[in-house]
């Protein structure tokens, strides 16, 4: 056992700093959920895939470096120090990705994960339907084979809750094409350019006024079949991998909560220490030091070869109980100015506080995971 | 990075497991409780000994000590397995606090003498006279009107060969003693828990007992503190483990409206959320091995934060373990109130979750 980060990893973690330090804007961009701060965090993406900075993980054809686990880590820990923008990409490069890789073509990875990588193509994920959120298998949006148009697919249908759906390029979403098979099986995911004729986008405002999800109809949208990820009918387990990544290491780096923490520290000290908030401020620190070192410890089994195991479903229902509780912290330190919208200090609490709110509801709500924990981890019954 | 055990650790964690599912089965520990004084300490001694022949009160005591020579590391495991199975005897109080403390103040007299009883005549140790407090550590120990020296809640001293006796005075600050059993006398505090060995102890104040004093002495207790708490909170993790285990499977075999409870989701969450607080307490306790055994500067911070997770972790798995058992956890005769009365001890001893709360927002503003 060896806390430590080793003299490579330290170079790295030194040379990310540096050229974050370079380049990070020194302004913040405006919000990525108005038009113009999806274009200005699309330039940003793009500004660190130059320097091959915006997915050290991936191979390095394809535009990243090719590091590990641990060089991962030390570079997230080293983004949010340096409070650099969201990533507006996120969606593509942590989810789809890591799904394309295990999953695509030689020909789709060569395809997709380039402009990907730059910024020159930004995802978002058609997944949620109206009638299907938890219960995700009972999605309808269908996709048929072309009658009159062979090797191309037509789809069908609506899609819900789609974050940075509004000014998206490509959506990556699961159809159901056989409809008599049973509800797991007889799903297909498929890559889908949001200009192809058919596709209609209505972006929905969200609780800050902010149009950051949208909802997406498909009306007769022709696919060509090569824009199919993973075998036709086995939508659900390509699927499941995305969610895997989502819910377990990929998603949410610990960097992001111990440098929430950390402010809020500062917060805490500023206001003159010691108050109400005095328990819920340590707490918060814990938590995402916890966090840091679970991911440390997951990292270090897969490094060793193993698998990520089901103790991963444990994650999500944790990061996000953890950034509701950080913000909640922070905004019980700022009392009769939280809820003021000032830029600074108020402001970034209670936008990062409405944010963490879906924390527990998306990628799976957290009822769902507690099933997940249950179910793989205590081996209870299915209910 | 490499934040996993070695192949060695997790065997030695294994025989420690397979040894005390023979010797501290719960039916064992049922017997422990109803038995007279002399087949208790029979039962004590032969799981003593076969703890001893592992080498476990050893485990860290350096090999020119004749010890094992390995570390907090290696020791975190056991200590978990010992929380798993409710083991009544001191092996925290032996293997993690007195020999490490010890070991480190070779090669003054006592102490070598003191750790050649640990390691050679497998004599077992107490430890008291040292209370966590949000404003850091008081001692306990009085002095009475004729210089007696008295310690309240001493664990382990019924059955210990020598005793790690702590006391501060407000002019000279702490002394820290390793006094023979046979120049104490214990008197037992009952305890909710019967396995909780606790007794008031009247000890002389003698030269030839002292281990340290002054600032020596100071920064003794205050690394023997913070053991405790890392040790504690591994015993923690080994109850929280058993507790949801014993959760799990009732929950699977008890049925209630023809189906197993646990398939129902009231009951499915209530032990999910004991679950995820069990697996994040765990890699902070780890890691507070780690900072021991490499002697981190933020040993104390890492001690503390291990100490409040897993005391809110085993505080919640045994609320939710009573309430998921329903009324026959109530009982007695259910095997579960072994493990709630050690937690319930375990969970305040040595700082409670928001003391050490307290000590860690301190170290983070000191540092």
């Amino acid at each position: 056992m060896d806390l430590t980060f080793s003299p490579e990893e330290e170079a790295f973690r030194a040379e990310a700093r540096a050229w974050l330090a370079a380049h990070v804007p020194t302004r913040a961009l405006p919000s990525l959920d108005t038009a113009e701060g999806f274009e200005a965090h699309r330039a940003w993406e793009h500004t660190m895939f130059q320097d091959r900075w915006s997915v050290v993980s991936w191979p390095v054809e394809y535009g990243g470096r090719d590091v590990g686990i641990f060089d991962w880590l030390v570079f997230e820990e080293e983004y949010y120090r340096a409070r650099a923008p969201k990533r507006v990409s996120q969606n593509g490069i942590f989810l789809l990705a890591p799904t394309m890789l295990e999953y695509g073509t030689e020909a789709q990875k060569a395809r997709y994960l380039p402009p990907m990588a730059a910024g020159d193509e930004i995802w978002c994920q058609g997944w949620s339907e109206p009638d299907a959120g938890s219960d995700l298998a009972g999605i309808r949006s269908r996709a048929a084979r072309d009658t009159a148009h062979d090797g191309h697919w037509i789809l069908n249908g609506q899609k819900t809750w789609a974050s940075r759906g509004a000014f998206a390029d490509w959506c990556f979403g699961i159809f159901r094409t056989d409809p008599e098979a049973e509800r797991h099986r007889g799903l297909t995911y498929f890559l889908i350019a949001m200009d192809t004729p058919g596709v209609t986008v209505r972006p929905i405002p969200q609780i800050d006024g902010e149009t950051g999800f949208a909802e997406i109809f498909f009306d007769n949208v022709e696919v060509p079949e090569d824009q199919v990820l993973g075998e036709v009918g086995a939508g659900w387990s390509v699927a499941m991998a995305t969610a895997g990544s989502e819910r377990g290491l990929s998603l949410r780096s610990p960097a992001r909560y111990t440098e929430a923490a950390d402010r809020l520290l500062q917060l805490y000290a500023s206001r003159g220490g010691p108050s109400g908030s005095t328990d819920a401020v340590a707490q918060a620190h814990m938590d995402a030091e916890a966090y840091k070192l679970h991911t440390y410890w997951t990292a270090s089994r897969v490094a060793r070869g193993h698998a990520v195991g089901p103790e991963a479903s444990c994650n999500k229902i944790f990061w996000s109980e953890t950034d509701v509780a950080i913000h909640t912290a922070a905004l019980d330190l700022l009392g009769p100015e939280a809820e003021l919208l000032e830029a600074g200090a108020p402001g970034e609490w209670l936008d990062g506080y409405l944010f963490s709110l879906a924390g527990p509801i998306y990628a799976g709500t957290n009822e769902i995971q507690r099933n997940v924990v249950a179910e793989r981890l205590l081996g209870l019954p299915r209910g | 990075m490499d934040f996993a055990f070695t192949d060695e650790q997790e065997a030695l964690r294994e025989g420690v497991r397979t040894v005390l599912d023979t010797e501290c089965t719960p039916d064992a520990l049922r017997a422990f409780e109803l038995a007279d004084e002399s087949a208790r300490v029979a039962q004590s001694q032969n799981r003593w000994a076969v703890l001893a022949e592992l080498g476990a009160p050893a485990l860290v005591v350096p090999e020119a000590a004749d010890g094992l020579g390995l570390n907090d590391v290696d020791l975190v495991g056991v200590l978990e397995e010992a929380g798993r199975a409710g083991l009544p005897e001191p092996l925290l109080q032996t293997a993690a606090l007195a020999a490490p403390t010890l070991a480190a103040l070779l090669p003054d007299p006592a102490a070598t003498a003191a750790l050649a009883a640990l390691v050679r005549d497998d004599v077992s140790f107490a430890v008291g006279g040292i209370d966590v407090t949000p404003g850091g550590l008081v001692s306990p120990t009085e002095v009475s009107a004729d210089g007696t020296l008295r310690t309240p809640r001493v664990v382990g001293a019924r059955d210990a060969g020598l005793l790690l006796l702590a006391v501060r005075d407000a002019d000279s600050g702490w002394q820290l003693h390793a006094v023979p059993a046979a120049s104490c006398t214990a008197y037992a505090t009952p305890a909710l828990s019967a396995s909780r060995d606790l007794s008031t102890v009247h000890w002389p104040l003698a030269s030839d007992t002292l281990l340290a004093y002054g600032v020596a002495a100071e920064a003794a207790v205050g690394l023997l503190a913070d053991r405790a708490a890392a040790g504690t909170a591994a015993l923690l993790i080994g109850l929280t483990e058993r507790m949801l285990d014993l959760s799990a499977a009732y929950a699977k075999e008890r049925h209630q409206f023809g189906k197993p409870i646990g398939s129902f989701q009231a009951v499915k969450h209530l032990l999910a959320d004991a679950r995820v607080a069990l697996e994040f307490a765990r890699p902070a306790t780890y890691r507070a091995a780690w900072s021991l055994a490499t002697a981190q500067p933020t040993l104390s911070h890492d001690a503390s934060m291990a100490k409040a997770m897993a005391s809110d972790a085993a505080d919640r798995a045994a609320r939710v373990a009573l309430q998921v058992h329903g009324a026959i956890g109530y009982t007695w005769e259910c095997d579960l109130h072994f493990f709630l009365k050690e937690t319930w001890a375990l969970s305040r001893d040595w700082g409670d979750a928001a003391t050490h709360r307290r000590l860690v927002l301190a170290q983070l503003r000191a540092g």
